[in-house]
């Protein structure tokens, strides 16, 4: 049974804004991360990287490198444990750990421009550059595929021989399709010719990649025990921990993970790169090994979100209500199988009730790099056909789409497209709130000369999850508390899970003092990732913190030398139930410990169902200038059901940080390939993020409808703001130069291109 | 009595239906009773004795923790999905 809780108003910590406790060590530069690691005798590891997307090794000549001053290990492939085929969940994402291992060092195969084929420790990051230069490597290079379309073709190259496809459960060889999935519920094609109007459109999307400022690293250290010591960058000690040790085929216990401070994420730190590389460098160096990613290798090897092909179609009867819906996506998998099309299948139609629904997904490789998790994966995607389409319906028919939205909401009862009942959702609040905010009651206003102006709207789906973390308190003799948690820190969370110890106890957030735990000072906690970590990391806090109270109260019964059931707490002051005059403050009764029985500590730990569903709606102005193409986001506000706000600071941070990704991967970022299947657009010169010169400052409209999963309503966050962007853009591209785009990135030249 | 939604793949042991009606106490007795009733659909759900990798189970509104060892209520919905981590199959073949 899964315990409910009733919505609370009257808190003391929860809803305020405490400075962030990590947030003076980030701002003066003391913050530690990867690239500042520094231990006795520390060596440089640098990789040898495949010039090819895909081809055949012939050789690899490693002798002139290993002769070198300052040269301490040269490995290749043949050095990477055999890893078995096993699929191991990883909270958000999966690994196979032999794709893995294959993708972090070729074997006998490159399948993507970058792929490690070599690795060199050296005394210097110079001295191992130096002798990466000096390995030889003989390829015959094979013909590459980089979009889904090519991949499929009859005539593609086969790019994992041994790849067996399951095409609806049938095992299909000789493929570049990894798997094809489908939901079908109700009668879709009886539905659809019954309806009074439907709408048939293909969209098409470019990969992106997170563009986190901090690029991977790993320090490691394989000591004379066979144990392993890794520093990382991750968005998870733990499941980087089971990644490394079902590489390196060495039982969990053998390694250890610290993590380090990172500096973002967004889900393309939940894999492993460098780490095994390192270790093995270190194990056959017999020294600490540092390796820090080239700006060009974390784009062209690292884990970006799918591009791929969409087809909807839409059917609705004469007075506006979606009677049935197919969704085909294809998306990139990148070089191994795993492009996440299952969850894009569950949002593709979530934010609305539609009885009749098929839905195809098709997971295809093709010799890009292995895909990783991006804030909601596959959501934003099918997000943008989604949306997009339902406006385009509304002005075919003449239908208000914000009407037409409310009109369609899911609501408790509605089945998401892959057939699962939702309970309480907020998305009817949702909408409710957008058509409430100043921006939507606001004219659009007259764009400057010659300039187009237009608004757009979309809604947005991500579900969010539960999983496992752990939390662990001890209480220190001047009234804080020391708080060791399991969940890396991107986005403030250290504070968040602070204030979750200190609404429990009566004390001030700052009162407690949290830290990241590494893989031996705290319990098993899952990724930082699916928008779970304030919902059951926070989860985990509240549950110590009452266990904490718990153990106080029996020091406060050999205090008074009272039963125990005699012991009450109340925002922060233990009593004594028979005498009400009998009171102490939990600071004071902190600093007696030393009589009552001695330290006092606590732990908590969750594994849990759901962060709760998250839904959005953005709104946005655009200018264009119809002689360029450019675009100038003019106006931008982000509405969203975030449960109870712990920090809303932090909160509105999240909307505002999903708006501005989602803007980027509307307008500009896309990875530009070459015929031969390498990434033209390497660097953040020419892979245009967005910067605050481009951005309008983000307006947020917080909807709490508290969830009853949470003791204070959490509900995740940080991933349903990335979804409505692009769909919001194209619709406002749309409605300010009648001309609607179908394929991301909607740049300066696409637009000129949709004018002419 | 559960009502079990078939993944697609699976529909094609139980004659195309969408959804059956099982009788069962927890999610492991489930799957055998599906076994039992629609021969061949196991293989698909269970491996090493739990739930396949990359498989959710959906209970109710929620994705278990609990695996083959959650009980379950009268005539509650159960959903096999695809998890969050993507990239698993429904299909009981090995991947090389």
């Amino acid at each position: 049974m899964v315990a409910t809780f009733e919505p609370k108003t009257d808190y003391k910590v929860v809803g305020t804004r405490p400075i962030r406790h990590d947030g003076y060590d980030k701002v003066t530069g003391r913050a530690v991360y990867g690239a500042d690691m520094k231990l006795p005798g520390l060596i440089w590891g640098v990789c040898v990287r495949s010039p090819h997307a895909h081809a055949r090794i012939k050789s690899i000549d490693t002798s002139a490198a290993e002769a070198m001053d300052g040269v301490f290990a040269v490995i290749t492939g043949a050095d990477m444990p055999e890893a078995p085929s096993k699929l191991v969940d990883l909270g958000e994402g999966s690994v196979n750990f032999k794709w893995a291992s294959n993708k972090l060092m070729a074997d006998k195969k490159v399948i993507y421009k970058g792929q490690p084929v070599a690795a060199i420790a050296a005394v210097d990051r110079y001295t191992a550059e130096e002798a990466a230069r000096k390995v030889v490597v003989k390829y015959e290079k094979l013909k590459s595929v980089t979009n889904v379309v090519d991949a499929l073709a009859a005539d593609a190259p086969i790019i994992l021989e041994d790849l067996v496809g399951d095409d609806l459960g049938e095992d299909v060889t000789n493929t570049n399709m990894a798997e094809h999935i489908r939901h079908e519920f109700g009668d879709v094609e009886g539905a659809m010719a019954a309806a009074a109007h439907t709408i048939e459109r293909e969209y098409n999307m470019e990969m992106v990649h997170q563009g986190y400022i901090e690029p991977h690293n790993a320090t490691a250290v394989w000591d004379e025990e066979d144990r392993i010591k890794i520093w990382t960058s991750t968005q998870g000690a733990f499941p980087a921990r089971t990644q490394i040790a079902g590489i390196l085929q060495v039982d969990v216990s053998r390694v250890k993970v610290t993590p380090l401070e990172i500096g973002g994420g967004f889900g393309g730190k939940i894999p492993v790169y460098f780490e095994p590389i390192a270790a093995l460098l270190s194990k056959k160096s017999h020294r600490p090994v540092k390796m820090v990613m080239e700006r060009t290798a974390v784009f062209e090897t690292t884990g970006p979100t799918p591009g791929g092909r969409m087809v909807i179609k839409l059917g609705a009867d004469a007075n506006g209500k979606l009677t049935a819906a197919t969704a085909d996506i294809w998306f990139e998998a990148g070089a191994n199988p795993g492009a996440l099309i299952g969850p894009a299948a569950m949002c593709v139609y979530a934010p609305y009730e539609i009885p009749n629904t098929r839905i195809d997904g098709w997971d295809v490789v093709v010799n890009k790099p292995k895909t990783a998790p991006y804030r909601a994966p596959g959501s934003p995607q099918v997000a943008f056909a989604m949306e997009s389409a339902i406006d385009e319906l509304c002005k075919e028919v003449g239908w208000d789409s914000m009407k037409f939205r409310s009109d369609n909401a899911s609501r408790e009862g509605t089945r998401r497209g892959d057939g699962v009942l939702f309970g309480k959702i907020g998305m009817e609040e949702v909408l409710e709130a957008a058509q409430a905010s100043a921006h939507w009651k606001a004219p659009l206003g007259q764009p400057p000369a010659g300039k187009k102006r237009g608004r757009g709207i979309a809604s947005g789906y991500w579900f969010n999850i539960g999983l496992k973390s752990s939390a662990n308190l001890a209480v220190v003799s001047d009234g804080t508390v020391s708080l060791v948690e399991g969940s890396t820190d991107i986005g403030g969370s250290r504070a968040a899970m602070a204030m979750h110890v200190a609404e429990v106890l009566g004390i001030g957030a700052h009162d407690v003092r949290p830290t990241v735990g590494d893989t031996e000072s705290v319990g098993y906690t899952d990724v930082t990732g699916g928008s779970r970590t304030t919902y059951a990391t926070g989860y985990a806090c509240w549950i110590a913190a009452n266990n904490l109270v718990d153990e106080l109260k029996k020091r406060v019964a050999i205090l008074w030398d009272i039963s125990l059931e005699d012991v009450g707490f109340n925002d922060g002051v233990f009593s004594s139930k028979a005498e009400a005059e009998k009171t102490i403050s939990f600071k004071e009764l902190a600093g007696k410990l030393g009589d009552l029985g001695g330290p006092a500590t606590s732990t908590g730990s969750v594994d849990l169902e759901s962060a709760g569903d998250g839904f959005g709606m953005h709104i946005v102005d655009v200018d264009i200038d119809p002689e360029t193409g450019k675009t100038d986001i003019v106006r931008y506000t982000a509405v969203q059901d975030v449960g109870t706000a712990i920090h809303p600071s932090y909160v509105e941070g999240q909307l505002q940080g999903g708006a501005a990704q989602g803007i980027g991967w509307a307008l500009n970022e896309e990875y530009f390939m070459t015929d031969d299947g390498a990434m033209a657009n390497s660097s953040f010169l020419d892979y245009r993020m967005p910067t605050s010169l481009d951005l309008p400052s983000i307006d947020t409209v917080l909807v709490e409808v508290p969830n009853p999963l949470h003791p204070y309503g959490v509900r995740g966050v940080g991933e349903t703001p990335i979804c409505p962007p692009i769909p919001a853009i194209a619709n406002a591209i749309a409605n300010a130069v009648g001309v609607r785009l179908y394929k991301t990135p909607m740049n300066a030249g696409s637009i000129l291109e949709a004018l002419k | 009595m559960a009502t079990v939604f078939l993944p697609f793949a699976l529909r094609k042991y139980a004659d195309g239906a969408e959804r059956v009606v099982v009788p069962a106490s927890t999610l492991g007795e489930l799957i055998e009773n599906l076994e039992a009733a629609y021969p061949g659909t196991k293989r698909h759900l269970i491996q090493d004795d739990a739930l396949k990798p990359g498989l959710a189970a959906i209970v109710g509104l929620v994705a278990t923790r609990r695996g083959l060892l959650q009980k379950l209520d009268d005539d509650v919905e159960v959903h096999f999905i695809t998890a969050i981590s993507g990239g698993a199959s429904l299909t009981d073949r090995s991947r090389h």
